[in-house]
C-alpha cells in the first residue's frame, strides 16, 4: 500500500485558494509562500514524490548571481531567493558550506574574459567578485593543475543540500495548512465562474487560482490555460561524483569561464562531504528520463582529470544526470494572467535552486497585484529539517543503530523519512531525505535491510509483503 | 562492552573470526567488533554450499560455516560484538566505535582489519541508461534472497562471469527468479570450473562473451538492457540486473585514515607479518586483496593471528622495510613490502594477480638481476602464487621487483 496522500471524497469537494502544479523547488517554494500568507492551498504533483523533475539533480551551488544577465528577472529571483535563503537557513536548519568561487582562466583569450566577468558581477551588484593572480590561486586551490592564468574569485557562493531545502518548503507550507497531493498528474482543466476545475488523475481538484511550476512539462501544462508562449526542450546535465577522499582536492566551486551557451563543467564539493564534476549540456526531447552514457561519463572524468590532476586516483560513489528546464528564451518565462486567474512560473532553466524563494516572493506580488488582496500572515510556524550535511552535527554522532555505513546513516533517521510529515514513496525520495544507499557501496551492504524498513512503502522497493 | 583488549578485530568474516579464535585459544584477550546485527560477514548470506572444506573438512551452505566459525570463535573467548560500527581508527589502536548504545572507544594493543571486499557498484562502472530499481551486486541479491525473503525482481541478466556470478545463477534460482543471460566483456568465462558447467550444464543459462553492457532501460523498474557484441547492439528484456563481481575492498574506515593504500590492490598495503604502515595495525582477508574464496581468508587470519603472538613475544622485526615494485602484466602483488628477519620464509605468502590474460614469464629481480623466473599463462582475476624465498633475497639486495613479461609473439 503507498501512502500517496489520495483525495478521499470528502475533500474532493473542496474550494482551494490556490492549487500549485508541479513539487519541484519551484512549486513548493510558492506553496510554502501562499501558505505562509494564509491562503488555503493545495499542491499536486505527478511523481510518486516531491522533486520528481529537474530539481532532483543539479549541481546544488546557491548563486549569488554574479554571472546572471543584469536586469533579467532572473538576476532579482536569484538575488531575492539567495538573500532569503540566508535569513531563514537557521530556522529551517538548512545547512550553508561557504566554499566560494574561482572562475579559472586557462588561454590567454578566457584570461581576456576576466575583467567582463568583473564588471558584470559589480553592474548585479557582487561588488566583493574580484581578479586573483595565479598565486593567489594556487594558494588556495593547491591541487589545481598548472597553467592557469589568472582568475576571479566569488566569494559569497554556497555550497548547500537541495533536497531538504524543498523537503523544508513542503514542511512549512503543510504546517501551514497546506496540502500536498502526490502521484496526482493534472491532465486538463477548465475555468467557469472564477473557479479552476482541475483534471486530474485522482479527480477533480477545485481552486480559484492555479500556478504552473510543472518544470520540463510546463508548456504542456501552459496549454490548459492558453497556447503556450514558450516551449520547453530539455537540457540535460550528467555529473560524476567522486568518493569522499576526493573533496579535499577542491577548496572552492571550480568553474570555467563560461561560453555564449552554457557555463560548462565545474569541480565542486558537495554538501555530503563528497567532490561533484558536472555538468553537461545537452539538449533532448525527451522530458522525463535523464539517461547516463558511459562514454560522456568517462568525459567527464577527464576534465575532471585534467582539472585536478590527482583525481585520477580516486573513485567514483555515484553517476547522474538532471533535466533542466530550458526554452527558446534565456530569461524565466513568469507571468500572470490576471484574467484567468492563472500564474505562470516557466523555464526555470539553470538557477531554479537559488531563486525558488525569490521566484515564490515574486509570484506573490504578481497575485496580491492583478488577483487579490493577500490576508495577513500569520507569524511563521518554523519546520527543521534534519541535517544531512556532512559538515555539521548528524544524528549518528551519538552513535545508533547504524543501517547505512557508508553515509552513517541510522536506523532511527531511516524510519522517520518513512513515517512523516510527507512520507518517502520512492526510493529516490527514501534516499534525498536520508542519504541512505548513495555512498560508495551504493546498496551493496544495506539494499535488503532497507527494504525490510519500508516493507512495500516505496513504488520502486519490493518489499516482504509485495 | 569493555574499552580494553589485546587484540581488537574489525570485521567478523572469516578472516576476522579466525584470526579471533586463533587469538583467543593462545589466551589472549579478544573483541571483534562487526556492524552487522548478526556475525559471520559475507558467508552469513551465501545460502549455497561452497564453504568450509579448507577449515572443518566438510563441504557447508555459507550460514552454517558462518555459525560454526561463530561458536568456535564464542567457545575459545571470544567477545563479538554486533551491531557496532567501527567509524573511525586513529594511531595508537584506538577505535571509535557507534553502536544503538552510542558512541565509545576501544583501545587494543594490536588491531586487525577483516573488513572484506565488495562488488564494484553501478555508478563505478559508468554504466549508461536510466536509473530504475532492479540494479543491484551479488551481495545485495544474497540478502534480499536469503535474509529479507524478498524478491527483488523475476528476470534477471548477470554481469560477469567470476566464481561469484555463479553463485548469484544458484541465487536467483533460489529465489524462483529467470536468468536470462551472463554478460561477459572479456572473451572467455572468468572463473575457473565448476562456474561454467554450473551454467551450461545446470542451469541451461546462455552465457555471452564478448559482450558488454552499455544502457539500462526502463523508468521506475528495469524493463530491459542493452548489450553490445561486436559491434552490434541488441536488447534483452529484463526486470533486474545484477552485477556480479569487479571486488574492491571495503576500505570506508580507512580511506581518510592514517594508514598507506595500495592503489593496485585498493586496499592497505602491508608487510611479510600483515601489518599495515602502523605496526599497531594488521590487516587479513579480503580487505588486502578482492577477491579469494573464505578459507584462503580464514587462512590469512590465522597467519596473521600468529604475526600477532609472534610481536608478543618480541619476535618479530622492526623497521619501514623494502618496497617491493609491481611490473607490467600485474595488477598488484602483496605483501607490498618486506622487513628483514623474523621467523623463516617457508609460511610467508606472496601472491599477485594480472591485469589481463597473457602468456609469459614470471620475474623476481633485484637492482635488474633475475633471481627467479618462470614461464606462466596468467588470467585476469586469477591469483598467482611466488615463492617467498627469491622475494626475500630481492628485498635483502634492494630496488625489488615482481614482473610479468608478456613473450613477443612473432
Ligand atoms: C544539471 C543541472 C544543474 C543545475 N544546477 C543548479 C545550481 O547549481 N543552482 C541552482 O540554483 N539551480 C541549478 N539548476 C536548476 C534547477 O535545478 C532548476 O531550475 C529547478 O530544479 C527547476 O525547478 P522547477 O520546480 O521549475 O522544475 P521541476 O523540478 O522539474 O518541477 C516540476 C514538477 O512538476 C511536475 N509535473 C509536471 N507536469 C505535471 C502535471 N501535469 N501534473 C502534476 N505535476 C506535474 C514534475 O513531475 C516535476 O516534479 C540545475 C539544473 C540542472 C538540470
Ligand atoms: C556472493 C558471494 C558468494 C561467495 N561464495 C563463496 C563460496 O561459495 N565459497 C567460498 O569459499 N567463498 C565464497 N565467497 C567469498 C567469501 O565469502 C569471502 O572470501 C569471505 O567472506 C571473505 O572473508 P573476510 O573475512 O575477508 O570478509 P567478509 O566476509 O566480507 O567480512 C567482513 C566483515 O567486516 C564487517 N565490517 C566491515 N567494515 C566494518 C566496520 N567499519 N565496522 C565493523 N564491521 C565492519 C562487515 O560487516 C563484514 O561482516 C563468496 C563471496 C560472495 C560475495
Amino acid at each position: 500500500m503507498f501512502s500517496l496522500h489520495l483525495p478521499g471524497d470528502d475533500v474532493a469537494d473542496l474550494e482551494y485558494d490556490l492549487c500549485v502544479i508541479g513539487g519541484g523547488v519551484v512549486g513548493l517554494a510558492a506553496f510554502r509562500q501562499f501558505c505562509l500568507a494564509g491562503l488555503n492551498v493545495i499542491l499536486v504533483e505527478r511523481g510518486a514524490d516531491i522533486l520528481s523533475g529537474a530539481s532532483k539533480g543539479n549541481s546544488a551551488i546557491l548563486h549569488t548571481g554574479f554571472d546572471a544577465p543584469p536586469g533579467s528577472l532572473e538576476t532579482a529571483c536569484m538575488q531575492a531567493g539567495y538573500a532569503e535563503y540566508l535569513a531563514i537557513a537557521p530556522h529551517l536548519n538548512l545547512p550553508l558550506l561557504q566554499t566560494g568561487a574561482h572562475v579559472v582562466a586557462w588561454s590567454p583569450e578566457e584570461q581576456a574574459a576576466l575583467p567582463g566577468i568583473v564588471a558584470k558581477a559589480h553592474a548585479n551588484g557582487v561588488m566583493d567578485v574580484a581578479e586573483i593572480d595565479p598565486t593567489t590561486l594556487y594558494a588556495r586551490e593547491p591541487h589545481l593543475a598548472p597553467g592557469a592564468l589568472g582568475a576571479v574569485e566569488v566569494p559569497r557562493e554556497h555550497v548547500i543540500d537541495p533536497w531538504s531545502a524543498p523537503l523544508a518548503y513542503a514542511w512549512q507550507g503543510l504546517a501551514h495548512g497546506g496540502t500536498i497531493w502526490r502521484g496526482c498528474a493534472v491532465l486538463g482543466g477548465a475555468r467557469r465562474d472564477g473557479l479552476w476545475t482541475l483534471d486530474t488523475t485522482h479527480g477533480p481538484v477545485r481552486a480559484r487560482t492555479v500556478i504552473n511550476a510543472a518544470g520540463n512539462h510546463g508548456d504542456v501544462v501552459e496549454a490548459i490555460a492558453r497556447p503556450s508562449p514558450f516551449h520547453v526542450r530539455p537540457r540535460k546535465g550528467q555529473f560524476v561524483v567522486f568518493d569522499k577522499p576526493a573533496s579535499r582536492l577542491a577548496a572552492s566551486i571550480i568553474l570555467p569561464v563560461p561560453t555564449e551557451r552554457t557555463k560548462g563543467v565545474l569541480a565542486c564539493r558537495t554538501i555530503w562531504g563528497n567532490l561533484l564534476v558536472g555538468p553537461t549540456a545537452e539538449d533532448q526531447d525527451e522530458r522525463d528520463l535523464a539517461t547516463l552514457d558511459g562514454a560522456v561519463l568517462a568525459g567527464l572524468i577527464a576534465a575532471g582529470t585534467r582539472l585536478i590532476p590527482e583525481l585520477a586516483g580516486e573513485t567514483v560513489t555515484a553517476t547522474y544526470a538532471g533535466l533542466r528546464p530550458a526554452t527558446e528564451f534565456k530569461d524565466y518565462q513568469i507571468e500572470v494572467l490576471p484574467n484567468l486567474g492563472w500564474i505562470t512560473l516557466g523555464g526555470i532553466r539553470s538557477t531554479g535552486l537559488t531563486a525558488s524563494l525569490g521566484i515564490a516572493a515574486h509570484a506573490a506580488h504578481l497575485y496580491g497585484e492583478a488577483i487579490d488582496t493577500l490576508p495577513q500572515a500569520p507569524a511563521p510556524i518554523w519546520t527543521p529539517v534534519p541535517n544531512l550535511a556532512e559538515h555539521l552535527p548528524r544524528p549518528s554522532a551519538e552513535g545508533g543503530h547504524l543501517i547505512c555505513h557508508c553515509e552513517a546513516v541510522t536506523r532511527a533517521e531511516v524510519e522517520a523519512a518513512l513515517a512523516g510529515p510527507l512520507p518517502a514513496t520512492s526510493l529516490g525520495g527514501l534516499k534525498r531525505r536520508t542519504r541512505v544507499m548513495l555512498g560508495r557501496c551504493q546498496g551493496f551492504y544495506c539494499s535488503a535491510a532497507v527494504a525490510c524498513l519500508a516493507n512495500g512503502q516505496l513504488v520502486d522497493m519490493p518489499g516482504a509483503s509485495t | 562492552m569493555k574499552a580494553q583488549a589485546d587484540v581488537a578485530i574489525v570485521g567478523s568474516g572469516p578472516a576476522g573470526l579466525g584470526a579471533a579464535t586463533a587469538l583467543a585459544q593462545a589466551g589472549l584477550d579478544v573483541v571483534v567488533v562487526e556492524r552487522e546485527q548478526e556475525a559471520g560477514g559475507i558467508p552469513r548470506h551465501c545460502g549455497h554450499t561452497g564453504y568450509g572444506l579448507r577449515e572443518f573438512q566438510r563441504l557447508l551452505t555459507g550460514p552454517a560455516y558462518a555459525r560454526r566459525l561463530v561458536s568456535d570463535a564464542r567457545a575459545a573467548g571470544v567477545a563479538i560484538e554486533t551491531g557496532t560500527t567501527v567509524v573511525a581508527l586513529t594511531p595508537g589502536g584506538q577505535l571509535d566505535l557507534a553502536s544503538s548504545g552510542g558512541r565509545t572507544t576501544l583501545t587494543a594493543r594490536h588491531v586487525l582489519l577483516a573488513t572484506g571486499a565488495r562488488e564494484t557498484p553501478r555508478s563505478a562502472r559508468l554504466i549508461g541508461g536510466t536509473r530504475p530499481w532492479g540494479v543491484i551486486n551479488t551481495g545485495a541479491l544474497q540478502q534480499f534472497t536469503y535474509l529479507s525473503g524478498i524478491r527483488p525482481f523475476s528476470r534477471a541478466v548477470v554481469i560477469g562471469t567470476e566464481l561469484v556470478s555463479f553463485s548469484a545463477l544458484l541465487t536467483l534460482r533460489h529465489a524462483g527468479i529467470a536468468a536470462v543471460a551472463m554478460v561477459e566483456a572479456g572473451p572467455r568465462i572468468v572463473a575457473r570450473r565448476p562456474g561454467d558447467w554450473i551454467a551450461r550444464l545446470l542451469l541451461d543459462v546462455p552465457v555471452l562473451v564478448s559482450s558488454r553492457l552499455v544502457e539500462i532501460e526502463g523508468g521506475t523498474q528495469v524493463t530491459g538492457v542493452v548489450v553490445e557484441r561486436n559491434g552490434t547492439r541488441f536488447r534483452l528484456p529484463c526486470d533486474g540486473v545484477v552485477l556480479s563481481g569487479s571486488f574492491v575492498p571495503e576500505t570506508g574506515l580507512i580511506k581518510e585514515g592514517h594508514l598507506a593504500l595500495d592503489r593496485g590492490s585498493g586496499g592497505p598495503a602491508i608487510d611479510q607479518f600483515f601489518r599495515t604502515t602502523d605496526a599497531q595495525v594488521l590487516a587479513a582477508g579480503n580487505v588486502l586483496h578482492p577477491i579469494e574464496t573464505a578459507g584462503v581468508a580464514w587462512a590469512e587470519g590465522r597467519a596473521a593471528a600468529a604475526a600477532i603472538l609472534a610481536d608478543c613475544r618480541g619476535d618479530l622485526p622492526c623497521g619501514p622495510g623494502t618496497q617491493i615494485t609491481v611490473g607490467g602484466g600485474l595488477a598488484y602483488a602483496y605483501p607490498q613490502r618486506v622487513v628483514a628477519g623474523g621467523p623463516p620464509p617457508g609460511k610467508l605468502m606472496f601472491r599477485a594477480r594480472a591485469t589481463e590474460a597473457a602468456t609469459g614469464r614470471l620475474v623476481i629481480s633485484a637492482g635488474g638481476q633475475t633471481l627467479w623466473s618462470r614461464g606462466a599463462r596468467l588470467l585476469p582475476e586469477r591469483r598467482v602464487q611466488l615463492p617467498a624465498a627469491p622475494v626475500l633475497e630481492a628485498a635483502r639486495i634492494g630496488e625489488a621487483r615482481i614482473a610479468f613479461e608478456t613473450q613477443a609473439t612473432s
